[in-house]
C-alpha cells in the first residue's frame, strides 16, 4: 500500500478521534503508531508527521520483527524516565519490557508539550505525571490496532481475541505475532474507544523492573554526548568573559595556533573557542591564548553587597502572591509574634559530564547532537544564530551525564553553534570543569523572613512571608505576568499544608545582575519548604510541644501529608528518647504531586562535627509505575540536597564566581553518605512527581535536627557557614 | 613515539609525553568509557588500573606509563571480578545518570582485590576518591559489599 493512500485513510479517522469516548480525548495525542519501515523514512525526512498526519505514531512504532519503539517525550538524565515510560506503554501493548526500546522524541511542540510545564521539557518531577495518560492511551490503542487486524485477518470476531506479549491470540490455535500484523494494523480507523486497565489489572506497572538504560552504563558502552564521535568532527573548547556580561576586547592567537592539534582559533563576542584534534591540545591552545576581555560593569560587585542589598529587600513589601484573612490584624491581636528569616545560597549545578554539545553547521542545515531537557528551545536557538528555518536543524538528543536543571538552559548549545558556523567542520565542544562551574546559570540566593500570629498557647493564627530573591521564572521565559508574581518562587509558600486564619505571602524580586539565574533541582517547592518548615519546627519548639503533634494538630484538611509524617516518625522511632548530644529533625510537604516526610537523626561530635545517624523517609506519590526508581530517586535526591546543604556556596569576587572545581566546592562523598531507608505509601491516587521531593526535604530536616540535638538554631545554609562539617 | 599497553593491546604513539592519560585513551584510541569529569584528581570518573591499582587518569601523564598495563571499564569486565562488580553494580540498580559508574567500577574492582571482603571504613576510604553527583552511595556501598561476600563463600 502508498504512504499516500495510508496517509489519506488515517485523515479520515484522525478528524473523528477527537470526541470524547468513554471519558477519554484522544485528539491531543493521536497516539497511532506505524511499522518502523515508513517510520525510518519520516525520522530521514527531519521528524515524523512531515508526511503522514500530525501525530500518527508519535509514540509507539512496531516493527516486522514485533520489537517495539517507544518514543519517548522525556529524556534520560538518571530518573529512570526511559524506564518509567517503556512500561507504561508495554503494560497496554502487551508486550513485554525486554521488546521495547527506547527512542528520545524530536523537537515538536505540539506533539510533546508538558501537560503541566506546557512546553516540550523533561523538568519539574513531571515525566510519570505527564506520560501516564497519553502513554498508556498509545499502547492500548496500537493493541487494539493489532488485535482487530489480526480478527480481521481470520475472520473472527475481535472480542475472541486477546494480546499477550507480543502475539494475538484468537479461537482455536490461531495466533498471529505482531510483527505480522503491523502492516494490516496501521491501515486500519483508530478504535472508537479505548478503555484502559484499573490498578488491578496492571501486571507491569507498580513492580520492580530493572532499568533499561543501565547494562551499558556499567561497560563503558553508554554514550553521552561527551562521547560522541562524528566524521570529521573536532574537538572545541572555549573560555568566555569571567564576568558575566563582559565582552571579548582583543585575542592573541599567535602562540595558541602553533600548539600541536590546534586547528582554529574563533572568536566571539565574550568568548573565544580553540578547535584541535583533542581535548588536551584545545586546552593547551586555551592558555596559549592572550586574551585581552571588557569585563563590563559587573566586575566592581562582589558578596557582601549582593547580601546586603538581598536583606534589605526581604523587609520591602514587593508584591502580594497570597492573601487570605487579615494578617496585619492578627499580628496586632497575637498574644505573641515570633519572627525568622531563612537563607539559601546561591548554588550550581555541576553535573558530572560538564557543558557538551556536538553541533554541525552547513548552509542548508544543522545537526545537534547534544543531551538537552529542551530540545524545542536548542533547535530554536540553533535557528535563530544561523538564520536556519527550525525544521532545517534536527536535534539528535543523547543520554545526559547529569543535569539537576542545568540543561534546561541551552547557553552551551548556542555557543557550539555559533563556534560550529565559523568552521567548516562539525565540532564537539566541552567546557572544562572551571568552565562550567563559573559559567553555570545558578540558583538565586533567596532570604524568607517570616513572621506569625501566635495565640496563647503557641498556635499561629496567622503568618506573613516573605519572598525575597531573583526571579528565575523571569530570566527564563523574559518576564513576570502583569501581577509581579514568580508562580514558581512563591510555590508551597502560598498553600502551606498548615490551616491558618490568616495567610500573606509577599514576593520581592531582587536581581543580582552579575550571575544568571536557573531551574536547580527542587527549584520553588525547594526553597519555601526550608522555610516553612523550618519555621513550623520552631513554632513547634517555641510553643513547648513536639513537632510532629504540633504539625499534625494543624494539617486536618491534609490526610496524605498527614500520613507520610506519621509513617516517617513511627519508621524513625520518633518517640524514643535520644542521649543527649543527639536529636531529630523532621519535614513534610506536599510537593510536585507528591507527600514526602524526612527524618534526620544526628548526633553532635567534637568541634562542630555531627554524624547523621538516620535519614528517614515516606512518601505517597500516588500509583507508582516503578518502586526501583522512585526508591532510588528519594535516595539520591535526598543527598544531592544533604550536599548542597552541607557544604555549597557560589560566592562573587569582582564580578567572577570564586568556585571553579570540586576542591573548592566540595561534594558529598561516600563516607559522609547515611543511608537512606525509603517507605513508600501504597496508593491509587494519581501518580506525583518524585525526582526532586527528596531534596526538597532534607534541608529543613537537616536544620531542625540540628537545632535539637545541639540547640543552635541555624537559619542559613549550608551548614559550612556555621562551621559544621560531617564526620 | 610512546609506546602503551592498553587492555592488553599495544600502541606505538605519537602523543606528547605531558598529554593526560585520559585524553590518550578517550581522543586517540576512541575508549570513551572513561570519563572527564574536573581535570585535578578530584572526582574520580577519569579511574582506570595501571597495573590493578586504580589511578586519576585526567592527571597521569601519558609518558609516565609507558610500558605499564592499563585497564579500562571497556575491558575490565573481562576479569571474573570485575564482572562480579559489574553484575552487581546491575542488581543493585546502583546506576543513575551512569555518567560516573565507570570511574566507581573501576575503583570498587581495584578496591576489592585488594580487600576481597572490605569493612565499611576500607570502602569509605577506597572509593572516597570518586564523586557521584546523583549520590548512589548507599548502594554502591552495598553492591561492593555484595561481591565482597561472594568471594568469601
Amino acid at each position: 500500500m502508498s504512504r499516500q493512500s495510508r496517509q489519506v485513510s488515517r485523515r479520515g479517522f484522525l478528524k473523528g478521534s477527537g470526541a470524547v469516548m468513554g471519558g477519554l480525548v484522544l485528539s491531543t495525542w493521536l497516539p497511532g503508531f506505524i511499522p518502523d519501515s515508513v517510520a525510518a523514512e519520516a525520522t530521514a525526512a527531519g521528524r515524523l508527521g512531515d508526511q503522514t498526519p500530525r501525530g500518527y505514531g508519535a509514540y509507539v512504532r512496531v516493527g516486522h520483527d514485533g520489537k517495539v519503539t517507544v518514543i519517548s517525550p522525556k529524556i534520560e538524565m538518571g530518573q529512570g524516565a526511559h524506564t518509567g515510560i517503556a512500561m507504561m506503554l508495554a503494560e497496554e501493548l502487551e508486550v513485554r519490557l525486554a521488546d521495547v526500546s527506547v527512542e528520545d522524541a524530536p523537537p515538536d511542540a505540539e506533539l510533546y508539550t508538558d501537560s503541566i510545564m506546557q512546553f516540550q521539557a523533561t523538568g519539574g518531577s513531571t515525566s510519570t505525571r505527564h506520560a501516564w495518560q497519553p502513554l498508556r492511551e498509545a499502547g492500548a490503542t496500537a493493541r487494539l490496532l493489532l488485535i482487530q487486524a489480526a480478527a480481521q485477518r481470520w475472520s473472527v470476531d475481535p472480542a475472541q481475541c486477546e494480546a499477550r506479549e507480543g502475539v494475538v491470540y484468537g479461537p482455536g490455535d490461531r495466533q498471529a505475532g505482531y510483527g505480522e500484523l503491523v502492516d494490516l494494523a496501521s491501515t486500519l480507523p483508530l478504535p472508537a474507544s479505548i478503555t484502559l486497565k484499573t490498578p488491578d489489572q496492571f501486571r507491569l506497572i507498580g513492580t520492580p523492573a530493572r532499568r533499561i538504560d543501565t547494562p551499558n552504563k556499567v561497560n563503558g558502552k553508554a554514550k553521552f554526548t561527551i562521547d560522541l564521535q562524528v566524521p570529521d568532527m573536532l574537538v572545541a573548547s572555549s573560555l568566555a568573559c569571567p564576568v558575566y556580561g563582559g565582552t571579548l576586547k582583543s585575542v592573541d592567537a599567535s602562540a595558541a595556533r602553533q600548539v600541536p592539534g590546534v586547528r582554529d582559533v574563533v572568536t566571539l563576542d565574550n568568548a573565544v573557542a580553540v578547535t584541535a584534534t583533542n581535548y588536551w591540545a584545545c586546552q593547551q591552545g586555551l592558555k596559549a591564548l592572550k586574551i585581552e576581555w571588557d569585563l563590563g560593569e559587573n566586575a566592581s560587585i562582589s558578596s557582601p553587597e549582593l547580601d546586603a542589598a538581598l536583606q534589605k529587600a526581604s523587609s520591602a513589601d514587593g508584591v502580594v502572591a497570597h492573601s487570605s484573612g487579615d494578617v496585619a490584624a492578627a499580628l496586632e491581636a497575637a498574644s505573641s509574634r515570633f519572627e525568622a528569616v531563612y537563607e539559601q545560597a546561591f548554588l550550581s549545578h555541576s553535573p558530572l559530564e560538564p557543558m557538551t554539545c556536538v553541533a554541525h553547521v552547513r548552509p542548508d542545515g544543522c545537526d545537534l547532537w547534544v543531551g538537552t531537557q529542551v530540545p524545542v528551545f536548542a533547535q530554536q536557538t540553533a535557528a535563530s544564530i544561523t538564520g536556519l528555518k527550525p525544521e532545517q536543524v534536527v536535534v539528535h538528543n543523547q543520554l545526559i551525564g547529569g543535569a539537576f536543571g542545568r540543561r534546561l538552559d541551552y547557553d552551551f548549545i548556542a555557543q557550539a553553534v555559533a563556534i560550529a558556523r565559523q568552521v567548516s567542520y562539525p565540532i564537539k565542544l566541552i567546557w572544562s570543569r572551571e568552565e562550567d562551574m563559573t559559567h553555570d546559570m545558578y540558583r538565586p540566593h533567596y532570604v524568607d523572613r517570616l513572621t506569625a500570629a501566635l495565640d496563647a498557647d503557641g498556635k499561629p493564627q496567622g503568618w506573613q512571608h516573605r519572598i525575597a530573591g531573583a526571579s528565575v521564572l523571569a530570566r527564563y521565559v523574559g518576564s513576570l505576568p502583569a501581577s509581579g508574581v514568580d508562580a514558581d518562587a512563591v510555590e508551597v509558600a502560598i498553600d502551606p499544608l498548615y490551616a491558618l486564619d490568616s495567610l500573606q505571602v509577599n514576593y520581592i524580586r531582587e536581581e543580582p545582575k552579575v550571575i544568571p539565574v536557573s531551574w536547580w533541582r527542587g527549584v520553588g517547592p525547594l526553597r519555601s519548604t526550608l522555610a516553612v518548615e523550618c519555621f513550623i519546627d520552631e513554632l513547634a519548639h517555641n510553643a513547648g510541644k513536639d513537632p510532629v503533634d504540633y504539625r499534625l494538630a494543624l494539617m486536618d484538611k491534609h490526610p496524605r501529608a498527614q500520613a507520610v509524617l506519621k509513617l516517617a516518625a513511627e519508621k524513625a522511632d520518633w518517640q524514643t528518647p535520644l542521649p543527649v548530644g543527639q536529636g531529630r529533625g523532621i519535614a513534610v510537604s506536599a510537593v510536585f504531586g507528591s507527600f514526602v516526610a524526612t527524618v534526620v537523626e544526628l548526633e553532635m561530635q567534637a568541634d562542630k562535627g555531627i554524624r547523621i545517624k538516620r535519614l528517614v523517609s515516606a512518601i505517597d506519590c500516588g500509583l507508582v509505575t516503578n518502586p526501583t526508581s522512585v526508591l532510588a530517586q528519594i535516595e539520591g535526591g535526598t543527598l544531592f540536597g544533604l550536599s548542597a546543604s552541607l557544604f555549597n556556596e557560589i560566592t562573587i569576587e569582582q564580578g567572577q564566581v570564586q568556585q571553579r572545581n570540586f576542591n573548592t566546592y566540595r561534594q558529598l562523598r561516600i563516607g559522609e553518605a547515611p543511608g537512606v531507608e525509603v517507605h513508600i505509601v501504597p496508593s491509587t491516587e494519581s501518580p506525583g512527581g518524585v525526582g526532586e521531593t527528596g531534596t526538597a526535604l532534607i534541608g529543613p530536616a537537616l536544620l531542625n535536627a540540628l537545632a535539637a540535638a545541639s540547640g543552635e538554631r541555624l537559619r542559613r545554609l549550608p551548614l559550612s557557614r556555621a562551621g559544621y562539617f560531617p564526620v | 613515539m610512546i609506546q602503551l599497553s592498553v587492555n592488553g593491546e599495544r600502541y606505538e604513539l605519537d602523543v606528547p609525553a605531558d598529554m593526560p592519560l585520559l585524553w590518550v585513551v578517550r581522543d586517540v584510541l576512541g575508549l570513551t568509557g572513561t570519563k572527564f569529569g574536573c581535570g585535578i584528581a578530584q572526582c574520580g570518573a577519569c579511574t582506570v588500573h595501571l597495573d590493578g591499582e586504580a589511578v586519576r587518569s585526567c592527571v597521569l601523564p601519558v609518558g609516565a606509563v609507558a610500558g605499564r598495563a592499563v585497564t579500562t571499564i571497556e575491558a575490565v569486565g573481562e576479569s571474573a571480578l570485575g564482572s562480579q562488580v559489574q553484575q552487581a553494580w546491575l542488581e543493585h540498580e546502583v546506576v543513575q545518570c551512569g555518567y560516573c559508574q565507570s570511574g566507581q567500577i573501576m575503583s570498587a574492582t581495584a578496591l576489592l582485590q585488594r580487600q576481597p571482603n572490605p569493612s565499611d571504613a576500607e570502602i569509605d576510604a577506597g572509593m572516597a576518591g570518586n564523586i557521584c553527583r546523583c549520590a548512589t552511595y548507599t548502594r554502591i556501598r552495598a553492591a561492593i559489599k555484595d561481591v565482597g561476600k561472594g568471594d568469601q563463600a
